[in-house]
């Protein structure tokens, strides 16, 4: 069965919001760290406002890119509605890191589905351990929503089989050409996403 | 000129396999690279694009791209070109005479199946035109094998003067790794085009020549099939199975049975029968896992060897582990761990949308209202036009069929339809990818259809690249531009049948659909405004909506607009006694870049600039 030095991490949220940004980061941390990494792309018609995943695995030697189902040790969902599509995805116990910031597609908005009521409430009520903020608001009010992407990786960054320094290092690494001002920014949210996550 | 730039041995990099299948033909001194962007092979050419030491184009059409590199074979040129598994087939033609011409520089033809479908309107097996071609077919696992693979296609394509397939999948190009490039080889002479017309001339008086040359080359690529280090067995201690694999599929046999014996297959065709002879006597039972087709386990049977495969195997999409694992712990005789999974919930489904803003909206949003239509399709972000809110789609084929399957449609009407309007829709790019041939068929036999012609000036769907609509080459440089109305001139179209129109304008545009429809002769309607995602478009102030004045129509949310969202419902009894539903709507602001199109559908004028907005997407990150 699966290699259990593997850490299984899927990150899942909708075409547009940093998923394939946020997973790249995760993944060049460990590659950082000398591990072996797989991570899957999406591209195509996912970037359409669709669902959108990416698979980040590493440990000493990786095989298949793909996560099965029930194997994820961390769900990092950046949608609600999104944790409880993907929480199949986790191992009994896994870890999920969930921004309440709900998001409803058009097919909801004229009314041919419904959005969950509760999906907070569905998920605790899963064998998991669950820990939620409204990350979104959180961006908007730091001044981009875009900040989400450094608010989530906050999130999980404690509970990585490497230190949240080295997280945080190659998160800021990528702001760093583009002035202070975002580094701090990026530093900001990624430490608010580390404590405020309940 | 033909110098490669030298790269550091053993430097790890994370990188996708179309990144690496770049990264291999610079380091083999590829001097020529085209192809036409598709999922999911599109960033290989962008990749390639970074290297200044050789030439790369976005071609029109994958034949062409195929075309462009065979040109540059024949001048002695290592050339690649790169497809998706459509692309193939349109290239096809060219590749059936090519296999008897053989390669003099190296030539390359990397295809990428989209198996799973993630973004293509069929999956189909490419593994097979290497068989129909006579031409052998690589399959890297990973992104590793990507780059050497790609880097070994080279070297055998000249060795064997043949042109070589490349086979990737969706799991291959879309995937990262960590990839060692090796030192870039010494770039190869290149020995000019030399006349040899018994060769390159394909009349029937040559190519009768050329065949027997062919079927020889083919013992002797089974010959190295047998030899070749691409073709390897991973030992294992359980021999009670063994599996014989190729592609993505490698990994996932590994990672499902870690203690089996594995018969990787890098060079797929023609296949190492004999190796696998000796495979199979060395296992108790033999199972072949190929993604999609049963190609191989239909040669190996036939060769008279003893397995399994698609008895036991899905014939559609990914062979993961997941799928793996139930299939064949049976032959194990291992208990499948039913391990306790969480049980899955149910949730709404999230189609792709068109984005904010998309000048498409408008043009779904008239179509939606028109009624008594057959509304032929195409490919590109326009066949969302097919889902909701517009359901104003009727077709989607191939590319370029919107206009040629209109003309069937008009022509081939039943009694009752007589009065339906033929609509065909497509894309600028697509339209010069394969579309122009079907205008030309409308005009030429005078079909009645209405062509919506959408011109964004970029190829959508792949992330927005350039087309000769744009202007601009792979490399952003400008170029000559395509006049569609010209174009459309030239093929047949009368000057008085050409609309421009703004997308979105919504009043402009359905009396141009009301007025081409009725007339019953070939007529274009092209719409101008460019891809939001491309630097052309503009973003302007966001709109808001007035909550006093919004009186839950729901009109707005006929655009389609992701930014348009219900805030609450409510049910009201009609004066007549029906009950009908009020959608009262907000603005995403943030999304919005006030394009407009809603407030035309706005009847109480609810929908306005919105002012005082905080600048929210002041901080740009990227």
């Amino acid at each position: 069965m699966t290699d259990s030095a593997v850490t299984n991490i899927l990150v899942a949220g909708i075409g547009g919001q940093g998923v394939m940004t946020a997973a790249d980061i995760l993944a060049t941390t460990a590659l950082a760290m000398g591990l072996d990494v797989k991570k899957t792309e999406v591209a195509g018609m996912a970037q359409r406002g669709g669902v959108v995943t990416s698979h980040v695995r590493f440990g000493e030697k990786v095989l298949s890119p793909s996560i099965p189902p029930g194997e994820a040790e961390i769900l990092l969902a950046f949608e609600p509605a999104e944790a409880l599509r993907w929480s199949s995805h986790l191992k009994q116990g896994g870890l999920a890191m969930v921004n309440t910031f709900a998001q409803e597609p058009p097919v909801v908005s004229i009314g041919l589905f419904d959005y969950p009521d509760d999906p907070m409430g569905q998920l605790a009520e899963l064998p998991l351990e669950v820990h939620h903020y409204d990350a979104g608001h959180a961006a908007i009010e730091l001044g981009d929503r875009r900040l989400i992407n450094s608010i989530m990786l906050g999130a999980i960054a404690d509970h990585l089989p490497f230190s949240a320094d080295v997280l945080l290092d190659c998160l800021l690494q990528r702001f760093q050409r583009k002035g202070e001002k975002l580094v701090a920014l990026n530093r900001e949210a990624f430490e608010l996403g580390q404590h405020a996550f309940s | 000129m033909n110098a490669v730039n030298p790269v550091t041995v053993a430097q790890r990099q994370f990188i996708s396999g179309n990144e690496a299948v770049a990264q291999a033909a610079r380091d083999a001194g590829c001097r020529v690279a085209a192809a036409y962007p598709g999922t999911p092979s599109t960033e290989i050419l962008e990749y390639v694009a970074n290297y200044p030491e050789l030439y790369s184009e976005w071609s029109i059409n994958e034949k062409v791209s195929l075309e462009v590199a065979i040109g540059a074979s024949m001048s002695g040129s290592r050339a690649l070109c790169a497809m998706k598994h459509v692309g193939l087939n349109v290239a096809s033609d060219a590749l059936m005479t090519q296999t008897l011409i053989g390669a003099v520089g190296g030539l390359v033809i990397i295809v990428a199946d989209d198996v799973g479908l993630s973004s293509s309107q069929n999956e189909q097996d490419s593994r097979y035109w290497g068989r129909f071609a006579h031409l052998p077919v690589l399959e890297p696992s990973d992104a590793q094998d990507a780059y050497d693979m790609t880097r070994a296609a080279f070297d055998i394509s000249e060795q064997f003067e043949v042109p070589v397939i490349v086979r990737l999948t969706t799991r291959i190009c879309h995937v990262k790794g960590v990839v060692e490039a090796r030192e870039a080889t010494e770039a190869p002479q290149v020995g000019g085009f030399q006349k040899d017309p018994a060769r390159f001339v394909m009349v029937p008086g040559n190519a009768r020549h050329r065949i027997p040359m062919m079927m020889e080359r083919d013992n002797v690529l089974r010959d190295f099939a047998e030899q070749t280090e691409l073709n390897r067995i991973d030992p294992g201690s359980n021999t009670s199975m063994g599996v014989i694999t190729s592609g993505a599929a490698y990994f996932h046999v590994r990672e499902a049975f870690p203690d089996i014996p594995v018969f990787k297959l890098g060079f797929s065709h023609p296949a190492p029968v004999e190796r696998i002879r000796e495979f199979a006597a060395s296992v108790d039972q033999l199972v072949v896992v190929e993604e999609v087709e049963p190609l191989l386990e239909t040669e190996l049977k036939a060769a008279g060897i003893t397995l399994q495969g698609k008895e036991l195997l899905p014939k559609v999409g990914e062979l993961t582990p997941s799928v793996l694992r139930p299939k064949l712990a049976g032959m194990l005789g291992e208990a499948l761990q039913d391990a306790e999974l969480i049980p899955t919930t149910e949730v709404f489904p999230r189609p792709p949308t068109m984005c904010v803003a998309c000048p498409h909206l408008g043009i779904y949003y008239c179509l939606s209202h028109l009624r008594n239509t057959i509304i032929s399709g195409d490919i590109g972000c326009y066949t969302l036009g097919a889902g909701h809110p517009w359901n104003a789609l009727d077709t989607c084929i191939s590319m370029g069929a919107s206009l040629s399957t209109a003309v069937g449609l008009d022509k081939g009407r039943a009694p009752g339809d007589e009065k339906k309007s033929v609509i065909a829709v497509i894309g600028d790019s697509t339209f010069l990818h394969m579309g122009m041939q079907g205008l030309l068929d409308i005009t030429y036999n005078q079909a009645n259809v209405t062509v919506l012609l959408l011109d964004n000036r970029a190829v959508g769907m792949t992330g927005g690249q350039d087309a000769p609509s744009s202007g601009l080459n792979l490399h952003g440089e400008e170029t000559s531009q395509v006049d569609f109305r010209k174009l459309c001139e030239a093929l047949g179209v009368k000057s008085e049948r050409i609309t421009e129109v703004n997308p979105y304008e919504l009043p402009t545009l359905f009396k141009a659909l009301r007025t081409e429809t009725k007339i019953a002769e070939p007529s274009v309607i092209i719409t101008n405004q460019p891809c939001v995602l491309t630097e052309r478009y503009s973003k302007l102030p966001p709109m808001t909506v007035e909550a006093d004045k919004c009186t839950g129509c729901s009109n707005c949310l006929d655009v389609g607009c992701p930014a348009i969202l219900v805030e609450r419902r409510e049910t009201v009894v009609k004066p007549n006694g029906r009950e009908k539903e009020l959608s009262f709507v907000k603005i995403d602001t943030a999304a919005c870049t006030g394009c407009d199109l809603c407030t035309n559908t706005c009847a109480p004028d609810a929908i306005v600039p919105a002012l005082n907005v905080n600048a929210i997407n002041a901080v740009e990150v990227k």
